[in-house]
């Protein structure tokens, strides 16, 4: 069972690259040392656009000023989420800021792999884009192994994809549980 | 089988593979660098113990590229850290910084030093990984928990893509580069036209490209979503690795019997010079239609567009001529930066050219490439336009969020330089 997500939602539009997930000038510091891990949390989308940052009305940041985590639980986007580069700080900085699910219309491989197989955030993919159902700042709770996400502001459900390939993976709680629990590596 | 099947076949020991099948393959070579080694390694030891080793370290490659040349504390902790990985582990293929090992940017440092063989797999913790797929190869980026895995083990699991075939007819026009071609391709597919699949590369064009420039073709794959880029090896590249590496290699080819999802096929005669403008590498559009915007800054440097191929096309231009704006130039390499001094046109080497020329030199890494920390050389300071050779121009790339990046061949941005605003390199060449 993978845990369901509750809170509020953030909502971002196509192509969010890693970039503006976490940029480059902030991978200099530790992703171990708690007091620089925190930094992680706190410049989590800091380069989104700000007139982007927090859909429809945008200028919302994401982290409030000299926070290190955010109040939104969800991310909501639409195409293409995740392109660029492959840092895997990206989808560790969203878990920092306290992300436990991204609902996105589609992803960058990449990233997509990085938040699963670094068991970082449960990377749903939405059957339609959601980035006008959901607004930032609507209460949602996200379900992947039933695949939902349910709108408690509107009282609207929406459907998302199956898991697929990555369900076990997923499940397990990223790539080296997986294959300890298949016996690929050895149990510890 | 398409040659990116043949190749994943082969690694996880099927006689056949298909689009959509989940393999585990046998990895030949790890590539890692200052940004990733660190946290990969740190992962490595969380999960395989304190005291483990890698699965094979001859195999592991550590390219230290992406902050070398700043003052900031925290980039030269990650160098440190590379150190200590490369001792305890006794890695042969450290290219330590501040020693005469010290290559520079790590996709075309693998090209220099041999490690770019036909047939094989290779996996790096840079998206730009792809780069290597010019030499027939599967390469392709992965994250810090893959690469521990892979140091641990040997293996990854591999989806097995789907191949688009991208084919330029005829010959290549003299004012067009292979960052032109790649350019038309994004622009024509989008930025995720091919998430999750292979993008391989054919036609007469692309085989008239030498060897460095059909890595600009596969070094974009990942600007429009793909996996890997690929290209069959032809004599060029067998020299070209035959020159640098004993290592034997079985190469794949083309088969009769590959099944592309799909085929786009473009004459080049009828391609023009491009740009992808502010802030997306599909954002395509002909120089001609941007020709007179204004620049405040020109950047010829990275994996993408600092080969020296890259210089020489600029210093056709740039000879005899004075930049009317602050203008970089970064060597990939070291090795290409020594070049730029002992490779003429006429009787000046490429590094007099740049600077009779007036331009700014810079030691060999990524540079400006990723923005960096505040001190990197040629780093976009303010709200500045910016024409680069580099591949990605999302917002804040190049380092201020306020900088809006125009990416470009060579030639455009040497004819640009010139000018001042963006300008077609054929007003230049004629
Ligand atoms: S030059 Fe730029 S794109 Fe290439 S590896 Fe360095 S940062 Fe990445």
């Amino acid at each position: 069972m993978l845990a369901t997500t509750s809170g509020l939602a953030y909502v971002l539009g196509d192509s969010i690259d890693t970039d503006q997930i976490i940029p480059a000038r902030y991978l200099v510091y530790s992703m171990t040392v708690p007091e620089e891990r925190a930094k992680y949390g706190q410049y989590a989308l800091s380069a989104v656009p700000i007139e982007q940052a927090g859909l429809p009305e945008g200028g919302i940041p994401f982290v409030g000023e000299g926070e290190t985590t955010s109040r939104y639980a969800v991310i909501v986007a639409g195409e293409n989420f995740g392109c660029g580069s492959s840092r895997e700080h990206a989808p560790f900085a969203l878990r920092e800021a306290g992300i436990g699910a991204v609902v996105a219309a589609s992803y960058a491989r990449i990233f997509y792999r990085n938040a699963v197989d670094g068991g970082f955030v449960v990377p749903c993919e939405s059957v339609e884009n959601l980035t006008v159902a959901v607004r930032t700042g609507d209460e949602v709770t996200v379900d992947p192994d039933s695949g939902t996400i349910t709108n408690h502001t509107t009282g609207q459900t929406h459907a998302l994809r199956p898991l697929g390939d990555v369900a076990p993976i997923l499940h397990a709680g990223g790539l080296f549980a997986y294959a300890r629990q298949s016996g690929m590596i050895a149990a510890r | 089988m398409t040659l990116t099947e043949q190749i994943l076949a082969r690694a996880s020991g099927r006689d056949r593979v298909q689009p959509g099948d989940n393999v585990w393959v046998n990895v030949d070579t790890l590539l890692t660098h200052d940004v990733c080694g660190p946290p990969a390694y740190d992962i490595f030891k969380r999960e395989f113990g304190e005291d483990a080793r890698f699965w094979d370290g001859d195999r592991v490659v550590v390219i230290p590229d992406h902050y070398i040349f700043t003052e900031d504390v925290h980039a030269h902790r990650n160098v440190v850290a590379l150190r200590q990985m490369a001792a305890e582990q006794g890695l042969k293929h450290f290219y330590d910084v501040g020693t005469p090992r010290y290559k520079g940017v790590c996709h075309m440092a693998l090209a220099e030093e041999g490690f770019n063989r036909p047939g094989e797999v290779l996996f790096g913790t840079d998206s730009h990984t792809c780069t290597s797929g010019a030499f027939g190869m599967f390469a392709t980026g992965v994250g810090n928990t893959d690469a521990a895995f892979i140091l641990g083990t040997g293996k990854l699991w591999v989806k097995v893509p789907p191949t688009l075939r991208f084919v330029f007819e005829g010959a290549l026009p003299e004012y067009l580069t292979a960052k032109d071609l790649i350019l038309h391709v994004i622009g024509e597919i989008g930025i995720d036209g091919a998430t999750y699949a292979a993008m391989e590369f054919d036609g007469e064009a692309v085989y008239a490209l030498p060897v460095h420039e059909r890595m600009t073709l596969t070094n974009m794959a990942i600007e429009a979503g793909g996996k890997n880029g690929i290209l069959a090896p032809d004599e060029a590249i067998l020299d070209y690795v035959r020159a640098r590496t004993d290592v034997d290699f079985t190469p794949v080819y083309t088969r009769p019997d590959a099944a592309y999802q799909r085929t786009w096929t473009f004459d080049a005669a009828q391609i023009e010079p491009l740009v992808a403008k502010p802030h997306r590498p599909d954002n395509r559009a002909a120089v001609r239609e941007v020709a007179g915007t204004k620049l405040q800054r020109a950047y010829v440097g990275s994996c993408t567009g600092g080969k020296l191929e890259d210089f020489e096309a600029a210093a056709r231009l740039l000879r005899g001529h004075e930049v009317r704006i602050p203008t970089f130039i970064v060597p990939a390499t070291r090795l290409v930066g020594e070049q730029l001094k002992t490779t003429f046109v006429g009787d000046e080497s490429l590094h007099d050219v740049f600077v009779n020329a007036g331009c700014h030199i810079g030691d060999a890494s990524c540079g400006a490439c990723l923005g960096g920390p505040p001190d990197t050389f040629g780093r976009a300071q303010d709200a500045e336009n910016v024409v680069s050779t580099t591949n990605r121009n999302f917002p804040g790339r190049m380092g201020s969020q306020g900088a809006a990046v125009y990416l470009a061949s060579p030639l455009t941005v040497a004819a640009s330089a010139l000018t001042g605003v963006l300008t077609d390199p054929r007003d230049y060449l004629n």
